[in-house]
């Protein structure tokens, strides 16, 4: 045995234990998207009395912040979808924390800044402003509806700029531990902010979300070129959760939760069941078929093919990455390629050997000519990952990122195994009995 | 040795009427329905079904109910929870008010009695945006400008590596082509309709076909420098005849994969598998009979707009 097979041999032995490990391990778990393993439905209702009249183009601009929101959260393959007339249907799959989410997309975010003179208001009062006059939830007590009356009214004030005149919001730690959102005003609304600050130096500009006071602060001198923050006590999760807020704006109307359960895998279980058994047939075949076709080599490259599974599966736990019907294509195209890389090397080995090699000559031939035809066309599938992969992530085309990203890592993990993991099999195995095999061709599938 | 590139004007001829036939029903299908192929409830508005049976029912069971309706593709989709027992929800394409009364009858007597005043029948918007769709479209082509320049690069070595680029990216156009015709003409068959699931079956075909076409090519940048004696259109011959076992292996391979799930597999994603299927075939067809042919017709000088 040489000295490099032997230290691959070692590296593939560790690997293997790793991956073995990772891939029963249980709290790394095997996240599922919508279409295999379902998730959580909630149904939001357009909170305003039956009356009132709601456009369509008010629900659509609802449905796409809605969608913003939930795949700026991080989740695979939502489902958003406008049903009659003022109902929103939001599906997520498995997620840690459905209560936060359900809140998050919920929320109007309404952000306000309101004149409130020589006065600053305590922080959560509850305050009417002019841009919509009326009460709001915040006046109302837990379980209230808008439609009904209300007997003390909070006081209104008057709105000066809103939250659809901001450009971008982040959190930023305040450097005690606690964090803070800053944010940067369209050009029109600078002007707006820099004028109004400069004639109401002294007074109060309170910061209002969803007619719910955060902070009161006062104007210390003119606010010039459209940048300052909201600080309010806020932690890392409500500094980052309002920022987000903000930046795609806030909902047109306010929706109420109108019902909230869990649902089945979108694809059918049945469907899915056999869809999976269906699938390992195939996988058999394909083991089988290389097994006869290929004899010795074959089993060796199932054997990799076997570790490639085992590498990638240990992957997925690892990133916590969703699986979904489109991210297993992309590991099965991935497959297919490993499994393409390893006929190239035996197809040209098996040339090697009918020219009249010897088996030693034809293994390292087959490795070394095989090698930029896998290499090349690999690179290629990579670049188009990171192109899918990049246009999937800025237009929320979550079904097309997911599928880049399982592609690309089965492509790199394939080139290892096919690649590093047979040849090591084929020199440690071959390489050694080397001449019984050559007496019997038929091992080698000649 | 069996010449292949020889009768490469048929090859030709015979994917410009596939093609042809595609493009064809699709402009047959954006005439009668304004849509190039029958759309699916992901692009479309369409239909929630609400329901609750009064006893355990099979997916499959409610499945035939709504394909006797012509409905093909239903998401029906398990509801858990509290008093949800035996509760389904299932989309569909649009259905009027009328026919839906009908669907719930036909569940009610031919499946199992259904729970009195549970059923919801809602029109819901699409769920996956044109801004995705259109997202993925812009992807592939700027995949396909980049593809081009990194072939160019990785077949410097040899004259003219331009046309390697150009003739793999018309292959994996080929390809498309190929399944965007097999989606309108099932669609008008079969019923077929054309969901998210669709774009991910086109992105794997892309993807599918330049990985194949490249391994041709790399044989025949290998063939070039060992034999430049030769021909070029004997080089490429040989080079295709070289290649073919293993194009046929790994064709092999993918279809066993695919036939299975076809036969055996869940009815949900049965149209998704029959679209990469019949893409694969083209993938491993477009490198041997359309990339390499093509190689061969410019080198000759064959080609219309491009003759020097």
């Amino acid at each position: 045995m040489k000295r490099r097979d032997f230290i691959w041999l070692a590296i593939i032995i560790l690997l293997v234990a790793g991956a073995g490990w990772l891939a029963q391990n249980p709290d790394y778990p095997i996240r599922q998207g919508l279409d295999l393993q379902g998730g959580l439905q909630v149904l939001l209702e357009a909170d305003l009395p039956p009356e009132a009249e709601i456009t369509r183009d008010q629900m659509d601009t609802s449905r796409q912040i809605i969608d913003q929101r939930v795949n700026a959260l991080g989740v695979t393959e939502p489902l958003v979808q406008v049903e009659g007339e003022r109902r929103i249907l939001v599906e997520l799959p498995g997620i840690d924390n459905p209560e936060d989410a359900v809140e998050l997309i919920q929320e109007t975010a309404l952000l306000e800044f309101v004149d409130t003179g020589t006065q600053p208001l305590p922080e959560g009062m509850c305050v009417r402003t002019t841009l919509n006059q009326g009460p709001s939830r915040c006046e109302l007590a837990p379980g209230q509806t808008v439609t009904e009356t209300i007997t003390t009214a909070a006081p209104t004030f008057e709105t000066i700029l809103t939250g659809a005149d901001l450009r971008t919001a982040q959190s930023e730690p305040d450097g005690f531990g606690g964090y803070f959102v800053s944010f940067a005003l369209q050009p029109d609304a600078a002007e707006t902010f820099a004028e109004y600050t400069s004639t109401h130096v002294g007074q109060f500009l309170t910061i209002v979300l969803d007619k719910q006071v955060i902070s009161s602060p006062q104007i210390n001198s003119a606010i010039e070129g459209g940048a300052g923050t909201i600080t309010g006590d806020f932690s890392l999760e409500e500094a980052r959760r309002l920022a987000l807020q903000l930046r795609f704006g806030s909902l047109p109307i306010p929706f109420s939760i109108a019902s909230t359960r869990q649902i089945g895998a979108t694809l059918g279980e049945l469907s899915i069941e056999a869809s999976i058994r269906a699938g390992t047939i195939g996988v058999a075949v394909v083991l089988l078929f290389m097994f006869i076709y290929y004899r010795l080599p074959g089993l060796l490259a199932n054997v990799a093919l076997i570790i490639y599974a085992l590498l990638n599966f240990a992957i997925f736990k690892g990133l916590a990455v969703t699986l979904t019907l489109p991210a297993i294509t992309g590991f099965l195209l991935s497959t297919g390629m490993a499994v393409d890389a390893n006929i190239l090397v035996f197809e040209r080995m098996k040339e090697e050997l009918r020219k009249g090699s010897s088996l030693r000559e034809s293994i390292a031939t087959g490795f070394n000519r095989a090698w930029s035809s896998i290499r090349d066309s690999n690179i290629a599938t990579l670049v188009i990952c990171f192109i899918l992969w990049t246009f999937g992530r800025n237009f929320g085309a979550s079904a097309v990122q997911g599928f880049a990203l399982t592609l690309a890592i089965g492509v790199m993990i394939s080139m290892f195994t096919a690649v590093v993991v047979t040849r090591t099999f084929v020199n440690v195995i071959l390489g050694r009995a080397a001449h019984w095999i050559s007496a019997r061709k038929w091992l080698l599938g000649i | 040795m069996f010449n292949i590139v020889q009768r490469r004007r048929t090859y030709f001829i015979f994917s410009a009427l596939v093609i042809g036939l595609g493009i064809a029903t699709m402009l047959y299908s954006l005439v009668t329905t304004g849509d190039l192929f029958p759309l699916g409830v992901d692009f479309r508005s369409g239909t929630r079904f609400e329901l609750q049976f009064t006893e355990p029912v099979s997916e499959n069971e409610v499945r035939d109910v709504f394909t006797e309706f012509g409905i093909n593709n239903p998401a029906i989709i398990a509801l858990r929870g509290e008093n949800l027992q035996n509760a389904w929800q299932i989309r569909t394409e649009f259905v009027s008010p009328e026919e839906s009364q009908a669907i719930t009858a036909a569940l009610d007597g031919q499946v199992a009695p259904l729970v009195p005043d549970t059923t919801l029948v809602q029109s819901v918007s699409p769920s996956v945006g044109a801004e995705v769709t259109r997202a993925a479209f812009i992807a592939v082509l700027v995949a396909a400008v980049i593809i081009l320049v990194y072939i160019m690069f990785a077949f410097r070595q040899v004259p003219n590596s331009f046309r390697y680029g150009a003739c793999a990216v018309a292959a994996m156009l080929h390809d498309l082509f190929i399944i965007f015709g097999f989606a309108a003409i099932t669609g008008i068959v079969l019923g077929w309709e054309v969901d998210a699931l669709f774009l991910t079956a086109a992105l794997t075909v892309a993807g599918f076909s330049l990985q194949d076409t490249i391994v041709v090519f790399d044989r025949i940048r290998e063939n070039i420098a060992r034999r430049p004696q030769e021909r070029y259109e004997t080089i490429v011959n040989r080079s295709i005849l070289e290649t073919i076992h293993r194009s046929l292996a790994t064709q092999l391979n993918a279809m066993f994969v695919m036939v299975a799930i076809l036969l055996f597999g869940g009815a949900s994603i049965k149209p998704f598998i029959a679209v990469l299927l019949v893409g694969l075939f083209s993938g491993t067809y477009s490198s041997i009979f359309t990339a390499v042919p093509l190689l061969v017709a410019w080198e000759k000088n064959e080609i219309p707009f491009l003759k020097t």
